[in-house]
């Protein structure tokens, strides 16, 4: 599918009538190549912007479909090209268009942690995602979950990397006071995995794991809801057979040479790092649970976004151009040795590359490779936001009723994120919700009470 | 005679302690050597503890060449996220000094009031007792929450905890003075001020001193785990920092360097204490 198309074709379309990105005939042709939900940016951007401009001129100039057509085939597509950029000032049009409004605040702060999962916010800094869309971003590694979030909203940070269920808590007053956050674009998909220290290499089935001792990296993420979810479907009841606690991603590893955790559902590098120390192995990838899941998210809070709306618009192309950048495969050994140094992730470049390529060593003495192990994908689905919620009341960390679809809809973005992306040039899906399979188990976001009602397993209310 | 032979019979005794340190250190760290087999695919993808049996731990020659590499460069700046250590300590320095000075500003007057009245004495008792001991990572999450500002919180974390040593020292101090020495001052008819700043500062000097020595080692301790929290600079995000790349050479650098700080900055409090001592 591609995410632009060339105005000067003459078989094109330029009314909207199709669909509603305009790229295909119809809006079932759409949903069909929505579904498959990867953003490829065109090859350069000012071509992207420049096309995106011609569009609109071409669309202003002949209003009538049968007109430009019979135009553009009279004359060809570049003598055309040539004779608007004769009167028009495509260049000049196409730079404006790329400025979209000077950002009120050029100096931003972005809080960060160090995982991959922050790969586009921390790589936009090196590879100068920001600095293109007219920012000058210091992105400031951070100690903790919970210092990020408190320093986002004591507005140290102007945003910051979270992980995705982090907004909905702070927005829902979860752990802290109430404050409306939002999420304008996911970091990462997959990228996590449940690593067992070796000395539990023959307990493969996780029937067996009653007693053991569990870290993930923070109550409100998705490796709390991801690993639970693991743990329940396999009969342990994840409040009273197993141990979870919380514990920083880097002290999991020695908490696992220590002998004082059995393993953990962790964000990469830290997996990959217990392996490359020699202390644990891979006992599967998290998409493996769920593949295609939300794993870090952007964030901003609702008040950034009203006092500097074009600050926080150019923030998000630079995240969603970075996302994309980073989505690339052949991109990622490059990003693994920009965000490798002391300054950003400080980890072994090797670490890195191994679990953004997907080449890895499984712990046991293979070498896997799933290129999907991580990926990037910016649009910030409700339904993402459907299911944490789902979790977090299943878990008992929401008590009482909740308006999912109103939460959701508050804190995940979709809707603002669509019009970022169609303005770039990208083609987003059309529709806010999808639904996808956990385990083999399809989740409906039209009907989270019943979805929720169907698990056994819950924490007692 | 004796004392100068005493000194080298103790020089020496050093020596011999730190080489004995360093060879056990050594021993402990020479790594296993046993490494099982595996493909060549699968060892470059592997650290050097799993291929070749390194031990975890450094031994005692890594951080001594990764410390080489350090004092190499102390300046450098990299970004936000990662600078040279004398920067690093600077940064430490800095806040230690301002919260630091700021207790001292707080504690050395109500110290006075305090000492020279036993109402407000026994009326600030029991409050003193109790945030006397609190540690200073029970301050930081109230800190951050309520002053709204990381690098504010760590200089008032430094403040709070450093301020009852000096507190308390200077009542004491001032409540010590000899019941004499008041009471020629008073049949001279000096007047309050005067008789604090010229009978009571002076002789309360030495204890208020030691308050001040006992709290700078205090301020110090506090920092590192101040801004293991906060994060951004210092010494202790260092310590965080390299914690998190599991970079035990590093952290134990960063140990070493803490030590020689805070028995710089005791060192020099020690030298004030001296010079205002008296003879009785």
């Amino acid at each position: 599918m591609s995410t632009f198309d060339d105005p000067f074709d003459a078989d094109r379309r330029l009314s909207r009538s199709g669909c509603v990105c305009g790229q295909h005939g119809s809006m079932g042709e759409h949903d069909k190549a929505g579904l498959s939900l990867r953003c490829e940016p065109a090859p350069t951007d000012e071509k992207r912007y420049q096309s995106v401009v011609a569009s609109a001129i071409m669309r202003e100039m002949f209003p009538k479909d049968a007109a430009r057509r019979a135009f553009l085939k009279a004359v060809g597509a570049s003598t055309a090209l040539a004779a608007i950029s004769q009167f028009f000032p495509l260049q000049t049009a196409t730079e404006a268009f790329a400025d979209a409004g000077a950002p009120e605040k050029k100096d931003l702060k972005v809080g960060f942690i160090p995982i991959t999962c922050a790969t586009p916010i921390i790589m936009a800094a090196p590879l100068g995602f920001y600095a293109k869309h007219g920012l000058n971003v210091e992105v400031v590694k951070t100690a903790g979950w919970a210092v990020v979030r408190d320093k986002t909203i004591n507005k140290e940070y102007d945003a910051a990397h979270m992980l995705a269920p982090m907004p909905l808590a702070i927005s829902l007053g979860l752990g802290s006071n109430p404050i409306p956050f939002t999420v304008p674009a996911i970091e990462n998909i997959n990228g996590q995995g449940i690593t067992l220290a070796i000395k539990h290499k023959d307990k493969r089935d996780p029937r067996d794991w009653k007693g053991m001792k569990f870290a993930i990296p923070f109550d409100y993420s998705m490796h709390n809801y991801l690993l639970r979810y693991y743990l329940a479907e396999h009969g342990i009841d994840p409040d009273t057979d197993v141990q979870l606690r919380s514990v920083p991603p880097p002290e999991m590893v020695a908490n696992l040479r220590a002998d004082n955790i059995d393993g953990f559902l962790a964000p990469d590098n830290i997996c990959q790092r217990a392996i490359y120390d020699g202390v644990g192995f891979m006992h599967i990838l998290s998409k493996e649970i769920w593949d295609g899941h939300p794993c870090c998210s952007f964030a901003a809070s609702r008040e950034f976004i009203t006092a500097s709306p074009n600050s926080f618009a150019a923030l998000t192309r630079a995240i969603v151009d970075a996302t994309a950048y980073a989505s690339k495969a052949e991109n990622r050994k490059q990003i693994a040795e920009a965000i490798a140094p002391a300054n950003y992730i400080n980890a072994p470049v090797t670490v890195l590359e191994q679990a953004l390529t997907g080449t890895y060593a499984d712990g046991l003495g293979g070498v896997k490779t799933d290129p999907k192990r991580v990926d990037f994908d910016p649009f910030p689905w409700q339904s993402f936001a459907v299911w944490m919620l789902t979790q977090m009341k299943r878990w008992g960390q929401i008590k009482g009723d909740v308006d999912y679809k109103q939460v959701a809809e508050q804190v995940y973005l979709a809707t603002d994120t669509r019009k970022v992306m169609t303005d770039m040039g990208l083609t987003p899906p059309p529709t806010s919700y999808k639904s996808f399979s956990v385990m083999g188990k399809s989740f409906d976001p039209a009907s989270p009470e019943d979805y929720l009602n169907s698990f056994k397993i819950r924490k007692a209310s | 005679m004796t004392n100068s032979s005493l000194r080298v019979r103790a020089a020496m005794l050093s020596i011999a302690l730190f080489v004995a340190f360093i060879g056990i250190w050594h021993l402990a760290t020479r790594g296993t050597g046993h490494v099982g087999s595996m493909s060549p695919e699968y060892a470059r993808l592997m650290g050097l503890t799993a291929t070749q049996g390194k031990s975890a731990m450094p031994g005692p020659f890594d951080v001594g060449a990764k410390l080489w590499e350090h004092l190499q460069r102390p300046f450098y700046d990299n970004g936000p996220n990662d600078k040279g250590l004398g920067i690093q300590l600077g940064y430490s320095m800095l806040r230690v000094g301002l919260g630091y000075l700021l207790a001292v500003v707080v504690a050395i007057p109500l110290g006075f009031l305090i000492g020279m009245s036993p109402l407000v004495s026994r009326a600030l008792d029991p409050f003193i007792q109790i945030l006397k001991p609190i540690s200073p990572l029970a301050w930081m999450p109230l800190a951050l929450y309520t002053i709204k500002d990381s690098g504010l919180s760590a200089i008032f974390v430094i403040f709070i905890c450093s301020v009852w040593p000096m507190l308390l020292n200077t009542a004491f101090g001032v409540a010590a003075v000899r019941e004499e020495w008041i009471n020629v001052a008073r049949t001279l008819e000096v007047g309050t001020l005067r008789r604090a700043f010229t009978v009571i500062l002076p002789a309360a000097a030495p204890t208020i001193l030691t308050g001040m020595r006992i709290s700078i080692g205090i301020a110090w301790l506090v920092i590192v785990a101040a801004e293991m929290l906060v994060g951004g600079t210092g010494i202790g995000y260092f310590v965080w920092n390299e914690w998190n790349n599991l970079s035990i050479s590093n952290v134990i650098i960063a140990i070493l360097l803490i030590g020689v700080v805070g028995m710089l900055l005791d060192q020099i409090l020690a030298r004030f204490t001296r010079m205002v001592t008296f003879p009785e």
